[in-house]
């Protein structure tokens, strides 16, 4: 049984009269990457501000390791590292300078400051910016020295919120291939709202939609979701809708235009050679013929709609 | 921990321009008024026959100095507080010292610490100044070391003020503003009961108890109300950050 590193119970927070995030429990297994995901003004950074305690919740708790945030926040506090969505930089300092401060404000010992600045930034590629200020460093640069902030204490539990907003896609990339890297050895919870991402990253995806999960699964089940019993084809010359049902395991034919449709059939069926074969011997002029992915933005307009 | 803050931000203040320029002028301001008192000594003195009229050279050029100092400072502290938590508000790095492993008390202490050690450079530097005197008078040490004494917790004073103005808005320039309006009245207080020394707007005002160290006397009711002072406002950050966390 694998060990939870964190735990939400039963999270909530209002703003006035407005439920930012309402009810929202779950854990986090040892060296697990959970993806968080959900629309803009979900509710992805006010829960995640309530996890690293930097906003007290309204009601429920937070437990890291076993250890109560709003009771013992200090302690609570040395096991995480967080980086969030507007990284907290300073920018007239260098990246040395910087890393070395964030180490002393997080407990690591006078001794080991030094090495683990340098473990630190080989992790995060900053090797050759040591002596740079943090002002003069590209973006993708600065999301770097975000994230090795953030590593450099070696915590338990790594929190990003959006990681790779704003960066171009090679340094996408990077950033993603980091963040995997980061997750063999400590528990990592992403927020982001871009789907492909989590899809690549992550182990654990959880949808927060108006403040409560919608979902909690693992990518397999998302997947699941994903792979319909649908075909998507396409003829010059159309047949009628009776000829291709009559076809064994059809259920249902919606036309999309003049020459593509959407095929449905039941399970365990792979109607795929008949239709061939009946194009070729009714000359339908078959074109295209796929399997019909439903693209995760659907899946997740229908998980984030079901509540509605 | 506290020291750890403190030394980040005073790395923080001599990463930049600013830090350096406001000490410099300081210096230079100080200087000036320990030049302009060793000269009028000697014009005054030739001036006073009578020995009762006399006066040591110590205490003379003391006032000049230390006596101008509340003014001094009224302009350059809210110049170098402005920024301590005003400017982490601004830039989204509040985030970084809340979510280390470090109370909110520690922060604002050791925010405090740091520009109060910062300035404590300069008390240095004008207790030196002053001592140099010793190589051709025979000055009053305690004097000094009492002046050093006050002028530490008047700034240290000015400083919590500051920090206070500054945990309010995320504006560093209006905090400055608020800062300085806050301190001159401070320090201008007790003139507009002048004529009446036991009025209670004479022992609210700082530059009263500030002249009784100019004066050469350390008052314990005088150091109490510093004390006072500095912890209230540093309180009061303490809880305007909490506020931030509980009210988002």
């Amino acid at each position: 049984m694998a060990v939870s590193t964190l735990q939400a119970i039963n999270l909530s927070r209002n703003f006035g009269a407005n439920y930012a995030v309402s009810d929202v429990s779950f854990s986090l297994e040892k060296g697990e990457v959970l993806g968080f995901l959900g629309p803009n003004g979900a509710g992805k950074s006010t829960t995640m501000r309530m996890l690293t305690g930097n906003l007290a919740p309204s009601d429920g708790s937070v437990k890291i390791c076993g250890i109560d945030m709003v009771n013992e926040p200090k302690k609570a506090k040395e096991m995480i590292g967080y980086l969030p969505e507007m990284r907290p930089l300073y920018k007239e300092l260098t990246v040395d300078e910087f890393l070395t401060i964030a180490a002393r404000f997080h407990k690591v010992e006078p001794s080991k400051i030094s090495k683990s600045v340098e473990v630190a930034k080989d992790k995060c590629g900053l090797g050759h910016m040591s002596k740079r200020l943090i002002e003069n460093l590209s973006n993708g640069y600065q999301q770097r020295v975000g994230i090795a902030q953030a590593i450099i204490h070696e915590p338990q539990i790594v929190i990003l919120d959006e990681p790779t907003v704003g960066l171009d896609p090679i340094q996408i990339r990077e950033i993603r291939n980091l963040i995997k890297e980061i997750g063999k050895k400590h528990s990592v919870i992403l927020s982001t709202h871009i789907l492909p991402e989590v899809e690549m990253v992550c182990d654990r995806v959880q949808i927060i939609d108006k403040g409560s999960l919608v979902f909690n699964g693992s990518i397999e089940e998302l997947k699941k979701q994903r792979r319909g019993n649908k075909l998507l084809v396409g003829f010059t010359k159309i047949p009628t809708k009776k000829e291709l049902i009559d076809i064994p395991g059809i259920t249902q034919v919606d036309a999309i235009d003049n020459t593509m449709c959407r095929i449905h059939f039941k399970e365990k069926y792979l109607p795929a050679e008949e239709i061939v074969a009946l194009a070729v011997k009714n000359k339908w002029g078959l074109f295209h013929i796929a399997p019909d992915i439903t693209s995760l933005e659907d899946i997740f307009v229908q998980l984030t709609q079901i509540k509605k | 921990m506290i020291v750890n803050i403190a030394r980040k931000e005073l790395k923080s203040l001599f990463a930049s321009p600013m830090g350096w320029i406001i000490l410099a002028l300081l210096m230079f301001g100080f200087g000036f008024l320990y030049l302009d008192g060793v000269n009028k000594y000697f014009e005054v003195m030739s001036g006073s026959i009578r020995p009762a009229e006399r006066q040591g050279i110590t205490i003379f050029v003391g006032q000049n100095v230390y006596g101008a100092a509340n003014f001094l400072m009224t302009v350059a502290i809210p110049i170098l507080t402005m920024r301590l938590i005003s400017e982490e508000r601004r830039s989204q790095t509040l985030p970084f010292l809340f979510s280390a492993p470090i109370s909110l008390t520690e922060i604002v202490v050791g925010k405090f610490l740091g520009m109060v050690i910062f300035l404590g450079i300069l008390v240095l530097y004008i207790f030196i100044m002053l001592s140099s005197m010793n190589i051709w008078a025979d000055i009053d040490f305690g004097y000094l070391i009492g002046n050093s004494f006050g002028l530490i917790l008047l700034i240290g004073s000015f400083c919590a003020l500051g920090i206070y103005f500054s945990s309010l808005t995320s504006q560093p320039i209006i905090a400055a503003i608020s800062t300085f309006i806050a301190l001159f009245a401070m320090v201008i207080f007790g003139n507009f009961t002048a004529s009446d020394p036991g009025h209670w707007f004479g022992h609210i005002s700082m530059s009263k108890h500030f002249q009784s160290f100019t004066r050469g006397v350390i008052d314990t009711s005088d150091v109490i109300y510093f004390i006072l002072f500095i912890v209230t406002f540093i309180t009061l950050t303490i809880r305007r950050l909490d506020s931030d966390r509980l009210t988002g």
